[in-house]
């Protein structure tokens, strides 16, 4: 069968792939569009280290077929820092030492940012229910939680949401 | 001993070298490299538990368009039962079975065959075209039913009192007369417990990409916990002798200690060698949970005997723990740790390696150690209960201390196993109230640690800053460690410092990563090549200067004169020197390679509340702290991160991880949905406290941190949850079937 053609916007680029019918947005991701920051370590939607976001979505994107992007817009880790400027997230988890092997640090910092930017102000609880899809096996989560929590602290106090929208 | 005071570096949370990576999602793990024309490797692997392999036919597979290789266990090198060959802890024989069935497939997910092909999607037909005739044999999963008399033995040729047996090994320490000293006992507790085995659970299934050229060059990239473990076994496995394969180590996604053996990387090498191709291989999860780890489920006895006062006079425990399809289980730690917390006259501790048909078990933090503690810290919780004393009390009447000889040999140095008892007792975690259901347990626990073989290369740049190269995969942050030992010897900022892990090609050799041995070792042979450098530089100075090198003393960065008698110069900086390198004497660069000693054991207390809800059966852990003496923390963010993932991995062994099999002998939850792994949610903040007792046998103190926080943690849940009940439990996990097993039972 003939490969399937789809377009669609990632980090903000128009982007086109071809992938076959059952291939997954993954497997777009890793494969022809050469992004292998979203990481692959259930392929059933368990771990969330392949986090992205979908028209703002939180997504799995080894649960969502890649010719489910055509015309969407696909948020991925390589567009989380602004050039040579990191996210504030990104900057927080390297100071509170939020990450130790980095498999899950991807998917972590998607699913971070696509909290903060629905809730701006959350709870302890709240950001562990938001993570709970985003298995972390080296750190016991604390450290992450804290930078999650710190990070949207600062964010309020210096009003930088808007200018990493 | 050189234990620097006023650090500019050690001790402060710096920006991890290769942070900025992998928080953007640049650093390349295993899976994340393509080489040109590289095609895909895929395994079959057995249904059966237990079957012996009449004949393979991979005709049709081979005749498949698309496939590029087939390969069996015809292709791997046959390393003879009768003999031994061991490398490290590893023996070939098991491993050479264990990678790919040969007469017999001993475990449901044992490799058969592999195929490479131009697609994973044909590359996973192919493996169903290929015709395995087996004879499907009995088999036995759990301890119990491989030691029946009539249980289906696995190997006829391991042999245990005479006969053919399902017991690989015994392993036996010993000190004083037990029998003596429990006549001397007043109170004696003998309890057993179970455990079920457990899996690492690191998030990055096993991956690698291999090249072969004609010539038999062989380029290995892949995530392990050691590129010379990798490019050992896999010179053993395939035949190509070590200095015709280059091992890269990947960025390595967890291992914990399930990445210190091969299980790809022979398989794909033969594949590309014989396919002309470079052949990638990716694990799918179910594989991971099938085929690779976990650490042994175990069966155990353990009995204490004290005086009234609490002294205790004998400690026997009897452990035996599976080892899966193959020999090999962590007896070792579960023998000769369990009882080193204390200073016990009589001691009497073995253990047995139990053969059935699971997959072969790997090391898993602390190998063995947390099995033996959770026994033997549960006793001691009833222990106390039967004396009245106060938990905490209790250790620190019998702690282990400077002098004390353990059981498993050595005398101990200067520990610090008592001030995590005396901080535990006084943090206000140990008299916080608790609520209705709600209960505290406390535990302890002790690992060997280790040292080994390591080499460092330190380099100074043309534009006077450093590159440091070492041989060990960083796991959770040794290379900031690294980095801040050596900024601080060299009085330069540590940003100046690059930590790379270098490949077999480019650094000499080092033992794995493993043991809670990288920091110990590394710092070491790091701190003795930048002495070395240091040595330079002052020679350096001194020769410009036209003094003696002895007048030079280096800080802050620079050659300095030692002493206004040594004359008025202004300092040289190491940029300055490095500038000046061509004209005087060349390079500065300086390498060392160690076989380092004095990796002194580790110690940790830990207190742990949780919250039972008698409905549903669910513990919740809802405070914990973590008491560990760590030597002295280089990094402190990342010694607390071991500490804090050591207690999330118990948390999730204590309550709810285990393999569960069905009644064809097959795992039935090899997935992250039905082995359930602590979430986010699952858990409180993780509060540490790193005592520091420095190593007297390390230049800046240093002892392994890694292993010792997964130790305790099962018996502080466990008595925790008496403490909320007022009820044992005596098997793991305590999920929360079993918890209204236990809670019914009452009524």
């Amino acid at each position: 069968m003939a490969k399937l053609h789809v377009s669609t916007t990632i980090n903000g680029e128009p982007a086109e792939f071809l992938c076959e019918p059952g291939d997954t947005m993954l497997d777009a991701l890793r494969g022809p569009l050469g992004l292998t920051g979203s990481k692959e370590g259930c392929s059933s939607g368990d771990c969330g280290a392949c986090s992205i976001t979908l028209d703002d979505r939180l997504v799995c994107s080894c649960l969502m077929l890649a010719v489910e992007a055509e015309g969407q817009d696909i948020r991925t880790i390589e567009g989380m820092a602004h050039g040579e400027h990191l996210h504030p997230l990104q900057q927080k988890f390297l100071e509170l030492a939020a990450l130790q092997c980095g498999i899950c640090t991807s998917g972590m910092l998607v699913a971070s940012d696509a909290l903060l930017r629905k809730n701006p102000k959350p709870s302890e609880e709240e950001v562990r229910f938001w993570l709970a899809g985003n298995l972390c096996r080296c750190t016991g989560y604390d450290k992450i939680v804290r930078a999650v929590l710190e990070t949207a602290s600062d964010m309020r106090e210096q009003g930088t949401r808007e200018s990493w929208q | 001993m050189n234990i620097i005071t006023n650090n500019k570096w050690i001790g402060q949370r710096t920006i991890r070298p290769d942070g900025a990576d992998k928080v953007t999602g640049r650093a390349a793990f295993a899976a994340d490299t393509n080489m040109p024309g590289m095609i895909w490797g895929k395994i079959l692997r057995s249904p059966h538990p237990h079957a012996r392999i009449r004949s393979i036919d991979t005709s049709k597979a081979e005749a498949l368009p698309g496939v590029k290789a087939v390969v069996t266990s015809r292709d791997i090198v046959d390393f003879p039962v009768d003999k031994s060959v061991m490398l490290g802890i590893q023996d070939m024989r098991w491993m050479c079975r264990n990678v790919m069935a040969r007469d017999k497939a001993l475990f449901p997910g044992h490799p058969v065959a592999a195929v490479a092909a131009t697609t994973e999607a044909i590359a996973a037909r192919a493996c169903e075209l290929i015709e395995v005739d087996y004879e499907v044999l009995p088999w036995s999963i759990e301890i119990d039913d491989a030691l029946t008399p009539d249980a289906p033995v696995l190997h006829e040729f391991i042999k245990f009192e005479g006969k053919p047996s399902n017991i690989a090994g015994r392993l036996e320490v010993k000190k004083g007369d037990i029998a003596e000293g429990f006549k001397q006992a007043e109170v004696v507790i003998e309890r057993s417990f179970t455990t079920r085995p457990v899996h690492q659970g690191y998030i990055e299934p096993h991956a690698c990409l291999i090249s072969v050229a004609p010539d038999n060059k062989t380029t290995i990239w892949s995530s392990s916990q050691g590129q010379f473990m990798v490019r050992a076994m896999t010179a053993y496995l395939t035949g190509i002798p070590q200095s015709d394969i280059r091992a890269i180590p990947a960025e390595i996604g967890g291992g914990f200690g399930g990445k210190t053996i091969v299980y790809l990387e022979p398989l794909a090498t033969l594949l590309a060698k014989k396919s002309g191709r470079p052949v990638k291989m990716v694990m799918t999860r179910e594989e991971v949970m099938r085929a690779t780890g976990p650490t042994s489920g175990s069966k155990s006895t353990v009995k204490i005997g004290a005086k009234k006062d609490g002294s205790i006079v004998a400690a026997q425990g009897t452990f035996y723990l599976q080892a899966g399809a193959l020999p090999g289980s962590p007896i070792r730690g579960a023998v000769g740790c369990s009882f080193s917390p204390y200073d016990i006259p009589n001691v009497l501790s073995v253990g047995f390696d139990v053969l059935s048909n699971r997959s072969k078990v790997a090391a898993y933090r602390a190998p063995g150690a947390p099995i033996g503690a959770y026994a033997v810290e549960c006793v001691m919780d009833e222990l106390a209960e039967a004396l009245k004393m106060d938990p905490l009390e209790l250790r620190l009447k019998n702690a282990a201390r400077q002098g004390t000889k353990a059981a498993f040999g050595p005398v101990f140095p200067r520990i610090g196993y008592v001030e995590t008892l005396q901080a535990a007792r006084a943090h206000p975690h140990y008299s916080a109230p608790l609520g209705k259901l709600q209960g505290r347990g406390v535990a302890s626990g002790f690992w060997f640690n280790a040292g080994g073989e390591s080499s460092a290369q330190v380099n100074i740049t043309e534009d006077g800053n450093v590159v440091v190269t070492t041989g060990h995969p960083d796991i959770g942050g040794s290379r900031a460690a690294i980095a801040n030992i050596c900024a601080e010897l060299l009085g330069i900022d540590y940003r100046r410092v690059s930590v790379l892990i270098g490949d077999t090609a480019t650094i000499g050799f080092s033992n794995l990563t493993g043991g809670s041995r990288v920091l110990f070792a590394s710092a070491m042979v790091v701190t003795q090549s930048t002495d070395k450098i240091i040595t330079t530089l002052r020679e350096r100075a001194a020769k410009i200067w036209e003094i003696d090198p002895e007048a030079v003393k280096w800080e802050n960065g620079a050659a300095h004169p030692a002493s206004p008698n040594a004359g008025k110069f202004e300092p040289l900086t190491l940029a300055e020197l490095a500038a000046k390198a061509p004209q005087m004497g060349g390079p500065i660069g300086a390498g060392v390679q160690l076989n380092t000693e004095g990796a002194e054991g580790g110690f940790g207390t830990h207190i742990c509340d949780v919250e039972v809800d008698p409905e549903l059966g669910i513990v919740r852990v809802i405070r914990y702290t973590a008491v560990q003496d760590v030597g002295r923390a280089i990094h402190p963010g990342y010694v607390e991160g071991q500490m804090q993932g050591g207690v999330a991995q118990g948390i999730g062994w204590a309550l709810n991880e285990e393999y569960i099999y069905n009644r064809d002998g097959k795992v039935d939850n090899p997935g992250f949905l039905d082995y359930r792994m602590p979430v986010c949610s699952d858990l409180p903040m993780l509060d540490t406290v790193m005592v520091e007792v420095p190593n007297p046998k390390h230049p800046q103190g240093v002892k392994g941190v890694g292993e010792v926080p997964l130790v305790p943690v099962m018996a502080a849940v466990a008595n925790a949850i008496h403490n909320a009940l007022g009820k044992r439990f005596y098997s793991l996990p305590m999920s929360p079937p079993r918890v209204l097993e236990v809670i019914e039972a009452k009524a």
